[in-house]
């Protein structure tokens, strides 16, 4: 799950342009909403006072390099499948695929990132990679976004990470074209077809709702370790966007046009090439940036399974715990995220520009352009196939200066602020975070469990409470338990640090346009950049804790949740406002009895993404000393014994996630129906 | 055009026994008791909604035929069923004898594309293309190649008075502007007839009327035959040659303006053109009496079409009744009473 995927917020807004005072006021429905507010308060109390009482008994406990039970089994399903990977057809067939793979990419790496035997350089040299994507941005998305293009490759090659930065440019450009190929027919299907769009729709949900750290483990097992699986990875990971936005643009094309056209006899396909696609088309390219932005966030944590690019370094430099030498990587990736991000915009927005601009002869200049480009291209991979100094890419010591600068810097300030972080660090451990855990990972397995079945009832019904049992049975067959309850109270602590963030920034926001406009800017930058880089600066700051861990998930999903309150704020009906303020109400009473009230699915929703966000983040932090189930599934990756253990634990985070996906998700319907009766 | 030369040429469109019912099993429902339940009771027992119940006209070639009804009253329907845009659940639809409803997919894209043409409501231009491009979407889908398309829209853009505006894109037009496009759309592909969905229901009043009067200009350019879907009355006085009003998705009358102005079937129509001057609209034809031995013959002659508004002040000028003259014969006199009481007193004129 990375912060520029949102999905659609499963319940709707409150309507808008109503003058009606919000719920609430009907006596029945808040005395129910009293009585469930004291039994959720009583089933609290009763698990710290049974927690307490019977504190460290059953907990499930199993030590760091212990196998039991299903995880055994799952091991040896593992060891199946790798060795008899010469006799079952199914594997073989995956076999083929990642060897295709394997095949394609390393062509694609001969071409741009690595030496192609026997020549010291790629077959196209830096010179000709450079002007390729100089035409190629300048053609889709306009000369502005093109001398960005160019200053970041040019980055790349200066900071010493040019074969890395190709190496993740080749994964996640196969892995969008990939998805994009597959997508966009698929959108066209569900935009088409009811039945189509019915099946799809849910496991689009169930998808997006899995951490993408999960994918790895299963995926490497079928693909084989390597750069094959970390594109499989990532076309999973990255095909939902393009499906879901492109099927909504094209089912949301305006119906009295298709009618128009429908009138005039237009066949099926005519319509579809003339009417659909071109109607759809800015809104298929936002599908397209969205999916860019999830392939290039997984194509960097697929460096786990040793998919090439930029990931590998920053994951080295994680494990040796060597922030310095993480942060140039890291920066690249950065300016890998912005420049992506930049260029599908601005496309989206160019291709209307051109297509206006000069009418007629637009056409004829493009195609001049093309030539031109094309013999640009030529005349620069032919000086890069001949001349050394075009083939190869400039270096500079920039990138270890910078790496030792900023080593410098974490020193000094672990020797001078040592004493301020981690008494931060320690003091919110012991005094929140150790509380939380005591209650939740320290109470015996059937009093958390029961615990978390009587609070998913309470808050989302039947339903909620179905998927919770279902979630908790899981995660005891799976056996790790205790992994699981230390995981789920990092979830948690860090979901109310960005609820508390979520609701301070996105109610001032929701308010004032001013400040929307200047925040704003900040979160769509957050939300763009893939989970590792936010490690970074937070294991410089706090070094390896579970406290960095929550730290970072707090910062990646902020974003995402504060937007969603202040469009909800926003949301909430002027005329509403309007009102209240003519009947006398303060400030303090507006944004609490009508606007916060009014915007309560949006908090419902931001705490659903919330929480995912959070989820995700929290177990890449266990490479960072969050430990627990992060941990397992990244020990899973490196000691083939732990293999078993490491598809438990990623099945484990599957079922917290759903779990905590389906409570928060019916409670927020259970609320709007609510509404909708009082 | 009169309703005797309607009735005697051969029609250009013919529907009979047209049924749009909505909801399940909706087939099963026409021929039963059931279908003559009037909207609710149907709904309840059946969970359908009949929006189109037994409609039969004919429309003559070149004729306006309005369909006139409030909205839910299932004249937007009805016009969209002539050409399947929503498939009728029974009836026929024949367009120069041959039945639209029956049709295959084929020979239906046919009509679409050669026959019939629509201008809608909301306009439905693609906002992706110029209005060159807009208007020659209907040559474009049925194949014709670009010179020629572009020479024939060219022709039409002129004709809707839209010159200059060829390399606009519609959201840089006005509504009524935008609307011109709609039509020149419809009239590029050279239809035999033209739909029109409460066209100008979206426009400003003042656009309104200059576009009707742009209707009623081409109608004497191209003699087109329409069918023309409104709610507003007093436009379908002004278009129509003969106008259908519908309720509930049943005909209630069918006739010309003045016989529905003059004769309304039924309370429902009548309160309908009640707020409609009948001077404005009414001819001699309906106030006029037959000749009694003490009238006066000293008086004007008029014609039997000659709207009473117009006769007016001649007719009071004169002392003597006016002599109305139909194919040069005296068919009966019109006094000066029976003129102020259209005139002044609206009240009922029975025909």
């Amino acid at each position: 799950m990375t912060a520029v995927v949102t999905r659609q917020p499963e319940t709707e807004p409150p309507e808008p342009q109503r003058t009606e005072w919000p719920r609430g006021s009907n006596l029945r429905a808040l005395m129910s909403g009293r009585r469930n507010s004291v039994l959720l308060l009583g089933v609290l109390v009763a698990w710290v006072i049974v927690g307490t009482i019977m504190h460290g008994t059953h907990t499930l406990e199993i030590g760091g390099a212990d196998q039991i039970g299903i995880q055994n089994w799952l091991g040896d399903r593992a060891n199946d499948i790798q060795l008899a990977s010469s006799q079952n057809f199914f594997i073989q067939v995956t076999h083929g695929i990642s060897d295709g793979l394997n095949s394609l990419i390393l062509w694609l790496q001969h071409l741009i990132s690595t030496p192609a035997f026997p020549r010291p350089y790629p077959h196209v040299g830096f010179l000709g990679v450079v002007v390729i994507a100089w035409l190629f941005t300048a053609i889709t998305a306009g000369w502005r976004m093109s001398i960005l293009t160019v200053a970041c490759f040019l980055a790349f090659a200066l900071l010493g990470f040019w074969e890395e930065s190709m190496d993740l440019l080749i994964v996640t450009l196969l892995a969008v074209a990939i998805s994009v190929i597959v997508g966009i027919p698929m959108a066209i299907l569900m935009a088409r077809n009811k039945t189509a769009r019915a099946i799809v729709t849910p496991v689009l949900d169930v998808m997006q709702t899995l951490p993408s750290f999960t994918y790895l483990l299963p995926l490497s097992l079928l693909f084989e370790i390597g750069p094959a699986a970390a594109v499989i990875c990532t076309v999973i990971y990255s095909l939902p966007p393009v499906m879901r936005i492109a099927s909504h643009g094209l089912l949301n094309v305006n119906p009295a046009t298709v009618e128009a056209t429908n009138s005039m006899g237009q066949t099926s396909w005519q319509r579809l090439r003339k009417v659909d696609l071109p109607m759809a088309k800015r809104t298929i390219i936002v599908g397209i940036n969205q999916t860019t932005m999830a392939a290039l966030s997984m194509a960097t944590i697929a460096a786990f399974i040793n998919g090439p690019g930029l990931g590998q370094p920053v994951v080295r430099a994680l494990n040796a715990l060597r922030v310095g030498d993480a942060f140039v990587p890291g920066l690249c990736i950065v300016l890998m995220a912005i420049m992506m991000d930049r260029v599908t915009t601005a496309a989206s927005q160019h291709s209307e520009n051109l297509a206006r601009g000069q009418a007629r002869n637009i056409a004829e200049l493009r195609g001049r352009l093309l030539i031109a480009g094309a013999v640009i291209t030529t005349v620069c991979v032919y000086l890069g196939a001949n001349y050394t100094w075009a083939a190869k890419p400039p270096s500079s010591s920039a990138g270890t200066w910078l790496a030792n600068r900023v080593q410098e810097v974490i020193d000094w300030i672990s020797k001078h602020w040592s004493g301020a972080t981690s008494t931060i660090s320690d003091k919110f451990t012991t005094i929140f975070l150790n509380k939380v855990e005591y209650v939740v990972a320290g109470s015996p397995w059937f009093v958390t469990g029961a615990a978390i079945l009587a609070i998913a009832f309470l808050l989302g019904g039947r339903r909620a409470f179905i998927a919770a049992l279902v979630c908790v049975a899981g995660l005891r067959w799976l056996g790790l338990w205790n992994g699981a309850m230390v995981t789920l109270t990092a979830t948690l602590v860090a979901t109310v640090f960005v609820m508390i963030l979520a609701v301070v920034f996105g109610v001032w926001m929701g308010r004032s346009p001013r400040a929307d406009q200047v925040i704003r800017p900040f979160l769509d930058a957050g939300q763009t950049l893939p989970p590792f880089v936010y490690l970074i600066p937070t294991l410089a700051l706090f070094g390896p804790t579970r406290f960095t861990a929550i730290v970072a998930a707090v910062a990646y999903a902020a974003p995402a949740a504060i937007k969603i309150v202040a469009d909800g704020i926003k949301a909430v009906s002027a005329t509403t406002v309007e009102a209240a303020e003519s009947a006398g109400a303060l400030r303090i009473q507006i944004i609490t009895k009508v606007q916060i009230p009014m915007a309560r699915s949006a908090f419902t929703v931001a705490a659903n993404q919330g929480l995912l966000y959070v989820l995700s983040m929290v177990v890449i932090g266990g490479l960072v000393g969050a430990g627990a189930l992060g941990y397992d599934v990244v020990a899973g990756f490196k000691q083939l014994p732990l293999q078993g253990r490491g598809l438990a634990a990623g099945f484990s985070i599957v079922l917290l996630g759903v779990m905590l996906d389906r409570i928060t998700t019916y409670t927020a319907q259970r609320g709007a129906k609510k509404a909708v009766e009082s | 055009m009169t309703s005797e030369a309607i009735a005697d040429s051969k029609p250009r469109l013919s529907v009979a026994g047209l049924w749009k019912v909505f909801g399940p099993k909706a087939a099963s429902i026409i021929g039963t008791p059931d279908a003559d339940l009037p909207r609710p009771e149907l709904l309840e027992r059946t969970g359908c909604v009949a929006a189109v119940k037994d409609v039969s006209f004919d429309v003559a070639p070149g004729e306006v035929f309005v369909v006139m009804g409030l909205s839910g009253s299932g004249k937007s329907t009805l016009v969209r069923c002539l050409t399947r845009l929503i498939e009728p659940t029974a009836g026929s639809v024949r367009l120069d004898g041959s039945d639209v409803a029956a049709m295959s997919t084929r020979e239906l894209m046919a009509v679409r594309r050669n026959e019939v043409a629509m201008v809608f409501q909301h306009f439905g231009l693609l906002p992706h293309r110029q209005v060159l491009d807009n208007v020659a979407f209907g040559l474009e889908i049925r194949g014709e190649g670009k010179e020629k398309r572009y020479k024939r829209s060219r022709e039409i853009i002129d004709l809707v008075g839209l010159k200059g505006y060829e390399n606009h894109y519609p959201d840089q037009l006005s509504g009524g502007m935008q609307q011109r496009v709609g039509l020149a759309r419809a009239l590029a592909v050279d239809p035999k007839v033209l739909l029109f969905d409460e066209p100008f229901s979206a426009l400003d009043p003042l656009i309104r009327r200059d576009m009707q009067n742009e209707v009623i200009r081409l109608q004497d350019d191209l003699k087109t035959t329409m069918v023309f879907i409104t709610h507003d009355l007093s436009e379908a006085l002004k278009l129509g040659d003969r106008i259908l009003i519908m309720r509930d998705g049943e005909v209630v009358q069918i006739g010309t303006p003045a016989e529905v102005i003059a004769a309304p079937a039924d309370d429902y129509v009548k309160d309908f053109v009640s707020e409609i001057p009948r001077s404005h609209v009414l001819t001699l034809k309906w106030v006029m009496r037959p000749q009694r031995p003490d009238d006066s013959l000293e008086g004007p002659e008029m014609d039997i079409n000659t709207i009473i508004r117009n006769a007016a002040q001649a007719a009071l000028a004169s002392a003597h009744p006016v002599k109305v003259i139909e194919n040069g014969q005296l068919v009966g006199i019109v006094d000066d009473e029976a003129i102020l009481r259209s005139v002044v007193a609206e009240e009922e004129v029975s025909a």
